[in-house]
């Protein structure tokens, strides 16, 4: 799997600084996204990975450094579920129509544009969902169809919010899956992630992030006890299984076998 | 048969039914964006700060003081909006500020000044008695401008709506759709004032709301729906209240309240379910703009 940044830049930061109230949540960041970006994002929380996001999206705009991005990119945005009031009355096709919305356009849909939706429900296997109320969805239906919403910008770049964040162990595979197929299509991605093993680790790069890029590369090279601790400030152990690294939480009793109180 | 004809037989009957009933539909389309964002306060709010506006015009320019209460009405949504964002002062505590204030101004205003038009009463209860030509008037246009603008902007309403992060990214211009839904808002408020009253105004703003919300899962019903409840609170209230000699407003409100009730009986879990995240504020965090907190 590609992924590791080799293709044409979409977007380039370089010496970005940006916070809140003049106080800097990222310090110095430079960070290249290429057409083959498949990226995970990590770090603590507070770490400045949504603020990394926000950046990328545009929202934000930095103190100090310069960004810049390929003319008429498309970017996709995919929030994280526990963010989104499920009760809201509408329907998934109307969910997913909703990324067609610049523009003069009347409230129905055009014959084109049922379509499209169609079309990109089908690709994401929940077609036959199209006009159920999106409460009744289940968690990695939920996530196919803010993923199909986002594809239907055709973007170039798609930017995730911790995509695995409340859902089940079948519900992430899932969505690894549909992701590495994405990529696979030709769409950047880049995400943010707590889960270290069940998405980071799968993925062919990684940033890891608190206050600034404390470093990146594959799993092989970031997923090490040293830059773990660097990141998350606490000590964690990495075990090799099946030739993927995992990341285990160091128990109390080995602090003790190493002198930390 | 001849009880329920008989008040038609009085013109100012027949011009009130008609106001009452534009009125409710016009409170219960727009209440559906209001109480979907979670903004039923900002509609209180709203209307008690509008009433300042209202005493406040009178005394300079009484013949124009339905503009001078709209301008106050419209400044005040878009300042509510703008300490909310700034994220400092939570939009409850910016509303209780800014629309109480205004609201007692406007009560000072009257005991000391008077008024010139609608009384005190009537302003806050509602009153079909005091409607003037003009007003059912501007009552019509500011009905044409809200269907107009959520006919035009129907897609960017529904997006912002349900979700602003993304419809920001997304390139629609959030903040510019939100300043535009307050100031219809204003009008709306300002423009059924005299016949719902300003006290009463907020309530007619979330009842048909949340009636069409239990009865259907659907966006465009629910705009269908919650403007035909407010288009029969107006006409069955407006009779009520003549029978009753009470003020429109109050029985117009009442109506809805009881509509809300039977609706509430035969829908049951369902409809509390569907109506739950009502009050639910979908808060911006990820786009909040630089300086806020």
């Amino acid at each position: 799997m590609t992924g590791t940044g080799v293709g044409p830049e979409l977007i380039s930061l370089t010496g970005v600084s940006v916070g809140y109230d003049h106080h800097h949540v990222l310090s110095d960041v430079s960070f290249h996204i290429h057409e083959d970006q498949f990226t995970a994002v990590v770090g603590p929380s507070g770490a400045g990975k949504t603020t990394l996001l926000r950046v990328l999206l545009g929202v934000l705009k930095p103190d100090h450094g310069t960004i810049t991005s390929q003319p008429g990119l498309r970017v996709s945005y995919v929030p994280q579920l526990e963010t989104v009031n499920w009760n809201f009355p509408i329907t998934v096709f109307e969910c997913v129509l909703m990324s067609r919305t610049i523009g003069r356009r009347l409230p129905w849909p055009s014959r084109a544009e049922r379509a499209e939706v169609s079309s990109v429900l089908e690709r994401l296997g929940i077609g036959n969902l199209a006009t159920r109320h999106i409460r009744e969805l289940s968690g990695g239906q939920q996530q196919r169809m803010f993923l199909a919403r986002a594809l239907l910008r055709q973007p170039q770049l798609l930017l995730l919010d911790e995509p695995t964040s409340g859902v089940d162990v079948s519900t992430r595979h899932d969505v690894l899956h549909l992701l590495a197929d994405l990529h696979e299509d030709g769409v950047a991605i880049v995400l943010t992630t707590h889960d270290l093993n069940g998405l980071a680790a799968h993925l062919p790069h990684i940033v890891c992030v608190n206050g600034g890029i404390v470093a990146d590369g594959s799993p092989a090279e970031v997923i090490t006890p040293e830059v773990l601790e660097r990141t998350f400030g606490a000590r964690m152990e990495v075990l090799e299984h099946l030739g993927m690294r995992v990341v285990v939480d160091e128990a109390p009793h080995m602090f003790a076998a190493r002198g930390v109180n | 048969m001849e009880t329920i004809l008989e008040p038609l037989t009085y013109a100012f009957f027949v011009k009130g039914l008609f106001v009452a009933s534009l009125a409710g539909a016009l409170l219960g389309f727009i209440g559906v964006f209001i109480v979907l964002r979670g903004m039923s306060y900002i509609g209180h709010g709203l209307s008690h700060s509008i009433f300042g506006g209202f005493a406040a015009a009178q005394l300079f320019a009484a013949q124009f003081y339905l503009i001078g209460a709209g301008l106050w009405g419209i400044a005040s949504a878009l300042a509510i909006t703008t300490v909310a964002k700034r994220g400092r002062v939570g939009a409850d505590a910016a509303i209780g500020v800014i629309t109480t204030a205004s609201f007692a101004l406007g009560v000072a205003l009257f005991a000391k000044f008077g008024t010139s038009g609608p009384s005190f009463e009537n302003a806050l209860f509602g009153s079909i008695l005091g409607i003037t030509t003009e007003q059912i008037i501007g009552l019509m246009a500011v009905s044409l401008l809200t269907a107009a603008f959520v006919f035009l902007r129907y897609r960017a309403l529904l997006f912002t709506t349900f979700d602003p992060d993304v419809a920001d990214v997304s390139g629609v211009r959030v903040g510019r759709i939100e300043a535009m839904l307050m100031i219809i808002l204003s009008l709306a408020i300002l423009a059924t004032l005299t016949v719902i009253g300003v006290t009463l105004v907020a309530a007619m703003l979330v009842i048909p709301a949340v009636v069409a919300r239990m009865l259907t899962d659907s966006f465009g019903r629910m705009l269908a729906i919650s403007t035909i409840v407010g288009v029969f609170s107006g006409f069955v209230g407006m009779y009520a209240s003549y029978y009753a000699g009470v003020p429109s407003g109050t029985m117009i409100v009442l109506v809805g309240a009881a509509i809300f009730v039977i609706v509430l009986a035969f829908t049951g879990g369902r409809g509390l379910r569907r109506s739950a995240g009502l009050d639910r504020h979908v808060d911006a965090p990820l786009l909040t703009p630089i300086g806020a907190k």
